[in-house]
């Protein structure tokens, strides 16, 4: 294992421990209204979309239905192991056809 | 105010149990990113010093898609863990009134094992008047085991599979952010963060060689959503 590995896992360790103990330590002072409140909640959409958003349109034909199915069923299942399955079903099912 | 009971151990038990469903699912979603992992060239202690330390999925799915073991991204992914993550600091605000009666230091310790479920499931019993302490750390328990041991089966099955993209493993990062996604839907106010982030992202990593279109969507999509919303209530009220 190396130097950069042990540095990378330790600290996205050490930066989640102290997320999860920051909130419960400051909960009174955490504001949950207003300009900030509002911004924190937004983080996380925007992280998801972000991450989305170019391997989707870089992607090909194949990713374009695999991401309208995953999609379809994530509305009918509310269910992540799904969503996985049905995508990745898709995405092999398309290359295999176009 | 309920007296505290003599013993923990039944509300322990009972969050294991109520938890299971959520761990069975936990543990499918563990086994994928387990096998992505090796693909990604994780090591098996990498995988065990990951998923047992760190302990949050979605930070770990965007870890892997950034890793490269030859130049690995140290900043960039420590970074990005921390930017995905802060959603965190809002739920284990919530969970502080349910901590009242514990010593401070011990119930610092217990905020590692919240995770979206086990948050959800904890808030879910208290509205029913029934949440306790030894709940939470019951649910939370199983689901630090059902993580770290379904990610290591993962990575240690998935060592017989050569390319990822025959079976379309590939797709798999952008079926589980999709499904992230979809489950933080709460209105249009949505609308601007997502879009806005994803066309920076796009934009970024066009133009921009490395990871930072994570950073620079999700800041930027963020900040959108917050004006937006701040001019709409502006303007409404």
């Amino acid at each position: 294992m190396s130097l950069e590995s042990w540095l990378t896992i330790l600290g996205m360790a050490l930066i989640t421990f102290a997320i999860r103990a920051g909130g419960f330590l400051i909960a009174g002072r955490l504001p949950s209204t207003g300009f900030v409140a509002t911004w924190l909640r937004h983080i996380p959409g925007a992280v998801l979309a972000s991450l989305v958003a170019p391997a989707v349109i870089n992607g090909g034909v194949a990713e374009w239905i695999a991401s309208a199915a995953a999609a379809l069923a994530y509305l009918a299942t509310r269910n992540i192991f799904s969503t996985i399955v049905a995508g990745v079903l898709a995405v092999y099912l398309a290359r295999l056809w176009l | 105010m309920p007296s505290p009971s003599p013993s923990p151990w039944p509300q322990f038990i009972l969050g294991m149990r109520l938890f299971l469903p959520v761990a069975v699912s936990i543990a499918a979603y563990g086994l994928v990113w387990g096998v992505l992992a090796g693909q990604a060239g994780l090591s098996v202690l990498e995988v065990a010093l990951m998923s047992g330390l760190v302990y949050a999925g979605s930070s770990q799915f965007v870890a892997l898609d950034l890793w490269s073991p030859r130049a690995l991204p140290v900043a960039s992914i420590i970074i990005a863990t921390a930017v995905i993550n802060l959603r965190m600091l809002l739920m284990t605000a919530t969970l502080r009134p349910l901590f009242a009666g514990t010593p401070r230091w011990r119930a610092t310790l217990s905020m590692f094992l919240v995770s979206d479920e086990v948050w959800a499931m904890t808030m879910a019993q208290s509205a029913k008047g029934a949440g306790s302490t030894a709940f939470m750390l019951g649910a939370g328990a199983l689901a630090w085991l059902a993580w770290t041991g379904s990610t290591l089966i993962g990575r240690v099955l998935g060592a017989v599979i050569v390319d990822p993209s025959t079976y379309g493993l590939d797709f798999a990062f952008s079926a589980v952010f999709l499904a992230l996604l979809f489950s933080l839907w709460r209105g249009r106010g949505d609308l601007v963060p997502w879009v806005v982030g994803a066309l920076l992202a796009i934009l970024t990593a066009h133009y921009v060689p490395g990871q930072w279109y994570v950073i620079v969507g999700g800041l930027g999509g963020s900040l959108a959503g917050a004006l937006a919303e701040s001019w709409r209530t502006r303007h409404v009220a």
